[in-house]
Order: C-alpha cells, then sequence, then structure tokens
C-alpha cells in the first residue's frame, strides 16, 4: 500500500499517496487541468509541467479558476 | 438603418493595440443566476467581461466556474484582483490569471479600506510597476486622484479607471470635474469603473468625454438585470454620442427659444 503523506488544498487538509504528481493528484479530485490553474508552494505550475511535480508533505497547493466578478 | 450615433464619427475604443467595439464592460458577479447573467451580457453588447480569480471547490456538485456560462471566444476575459488589500496579493491573483490563458489583460484593483473598498494608491502604482514589467496590460482600478491616474500612466498602465463612486454604492458620478480633469490630461485611455446605479449615471459618465465605462452591481442586482443590461448599453451610447456632439453652454438666466418679435400688440 502507498504511505500517505498529508498535504493542504485550498486551505484543506488532505491525505494524497506520497509520491504523487499534481497531475494525478488533479485526476483524484476529478478536476480538468485545463480548467484550474495551479499553484505549489506559492510557485504557479504550467499544464505541462504537471504530471513532474511530485507532492510532499507539508505542500501547499492551490487550484483556483474564474469565478463571477466586477 | 441609420441610428443617431452612426451620425457622429467616432473611432472605437482601444486599449493598447487591441480594438473593442463596445464602450461598455460589464462584470459577472452577483446575478441571481447563470441565465440571467448570459442574456444581461448579451443585452448589455458588452464585449469585455471582467472575473475574479477564486479557489476551486473541490466538493464537485457545486460547479461555480463562470465559463461554463462565457463562451471566450465571443467575450474578452478580463480578469480582475478583486479582494486583494496588497500589491503582493494583487501581483499573485494576476499571475494565476494570465496563466488561465486567455489573455495578459488584468484589471488590477488593491484595496485600501473595506469599509470603502477605496483602493490603496501606494499598493496600486507598485503592483502596477511589477506587473507592467512582466508583460501585462494593467488597466488600474483608481481614485479619482489626477496625480495617482498620471502616475499610473507614467508606470505603463494601458488604461486608468477612475471610479465614479464607490463600488457597489449605485451613487453615481460624484466627482465628473475629477473625471474630466483625468480624462484631459491622460493619453491612455480613461474607463470609469464602479458606482453607476441606473442608466442616467452611465449617459452623464460618458458625457465628460471618457473612453469608456465599467459595471457590475448596477446590473446584476436590478430588479430586471437583463432589461437594465440594455438600459445600459443605449445609455453608455447616448452619453458617447452627446459627449461627441458637444453640448450648449450652461447658462444661469433663460432665453427664449421663440422669437421675441413678431408679437401682437
Amino acid at each position: 500500500m502507498k504511505q500517505l503523506v498529508e498535504v493542504v488544498v485550498n486551505g484543506e487538509r488532505k491525505q494524497l499517496a506520497q509520491g504523487a504528481t499534481l497531475l494525478e493528484v488533479l485526476a483524484e479530485l476529478e478536476l480538468d487541468p485545463r480548467a484550474v490553474v495551479v499553484e505549489h508552494n506559492r510557485r504557479i505550475v504550467r499544464r505541462p509541467g504537471l504530471g513532474d511535480v511530485k507532492v510532499a508533505a507539508g505542500d501547499a497547493i492551490e487550484l483556483v479558476h474564474f469565478v463571477g466578478g466586477g | 438603418m441609420t441610428t443617431a450615433v452612426e451620425t457622429v464619427l467616432d473611432t472605437p475604443l482601444t486599449i493598447d493595440g487591441r480594438t473593442f467595439q463596445s464602450r461598455l464592460m460589464v462584470g459577472t458577479g452577483k446575478y441571481p443566476d447563470m441565465d440571467t447573467m448570459t442574456r444581461a451580457i448579451e443585452a448589455s453588447g458588452a464585449e469585455v467581461v471582467t472575473v475574479a480569480v477564486r479557489r476551486v471547490n473541490l466538493d464537485r456538485s457545486k460547479e461555480t466556474s463562470v465559463l461554463h456560462f462565457l463562451d471566450p471566444k465571443r467575450v474578452f476575459l478580463l480578469a480582475n484582483t478583486a479582494g486583494c488589500y496588497t500589491a503582493a496579493d494583487a501581483i499573485r491573483y494576476a499571475r494565476l490569471a494570465r496563466e488561465a490563458g486567455f489573455n495578459d489583460f488584468v484589471k488590477l484593483e488593491v484595496i485600501g479600506d473595506e469599509e470603502t473598498l477605496m483602493p490603496d494608491v501606494q499598493g496600486l502604482l507598485e503592483a502596477a510597476k511589477v506587473l507592467v514589467q512582466e508583460g501585462f496590460k494593467v488597466l488600474a482600478y483608481t481614485n479619482e486622484d489626477l496625480v495617482t491616474a498620471l502616475r499610473l500612466e507614467d508606470a505603463g498602465c494601458a488604461a486608468v479607471m477612475p471610479l465614479a463612486s464607490p463600488i457597489g454604492s449605485g451613487l453615481g458620478l460624484l466627482n465628473p470635474l475629477s473625471v474630466r480633469t483625468i480624462k484631459r490630461r491622460l493619453h491612455v485611455p480613461v474607463i470609469v469603473d464602479a458606482g453607476v446605479g441606473t442608466a442616467s449615471d452611465a449617459c452623464v459618465t460618458m458625457e465628460q468625454g471618457v473612453d469608456g465605462i465599467l459595471m457590475n452591481t448596477a446590473i446584476a442586482a436590478a430588479q430586471d438585470p437583463v432589461a437594465m443590461a440594455h438600459a445600459m448599453r443605449l445609455a453608455t451610447i447616448a452619453g458617447r454620442a452627446a459627449y461627441l456632439a458637444g453640448r450648449m453652454p450652461r447658462r444661469e438666466i433663460a432665453m427664449p427659444s421663440s422669437p421675441t418679435r413678431g408679437m401682437l400688440d
């Protein structure tokens, strides 16, 4: 069984598989990588790089998109 | 069909090389539902539509992305940095917005006070400089202060957006003289953003000669947002046409419109 690590996604604590890539994290959250922008530990990770960045314990991930605003 | 506005020669609104058909820009917040929003945007005739950057709801049952209801091929998405209280936050939000991949325009807001939502002009200038350096086309939401507007232009902003009155207040154009002065002194487009309440406010604002107007609540919070969007479209066109036509001088004493001679004994 894969070891789990705790990361914070959009302010919520989540248990994710150690070594999972950001692309895998999005898949697990059922989010379309084309519909979100990903920030990993305050650094924006572009779409082509999502499969290359692995999460580690204590990481902070922000997943954002456009909402209604003025 | 010839409409009144076509009798006056106008040039289209161009911001940093990008030309827009409508001088009215609209927000996408606070609508009762997404169907009303899309119909209101359609009725407004606006091409530039603002959106905000927020966290995705991880509970997928609540879909909140506005892009499900807007076609980025038909509207020009202008991301804002609303809700940011520091230059650093505004820069962070702007970078995230650009990464969404639509354009490099940003409506920069750095708010300095929670009650009035007045801009923090120091933070605004700081953020504007950084973002311009990074290649952003910055449309800076500011107050109606000329010196700040001049500094934002010097910083390389693509447009300066003085407020008519506080965001969401619906109080209309409180300081026409200052807005006119800003328009007269700046070379970049001046787009009044925030504070419009009803169509006459939009009309009076456009009559000052500004290049455009941006509004959200005046439409979204109207009793019938789609009908108000239509009214705002007409008011923006009317105000622009009146500005181009050039109003009559103001007089403090009456002057009869009919001849004073030829009256009967």
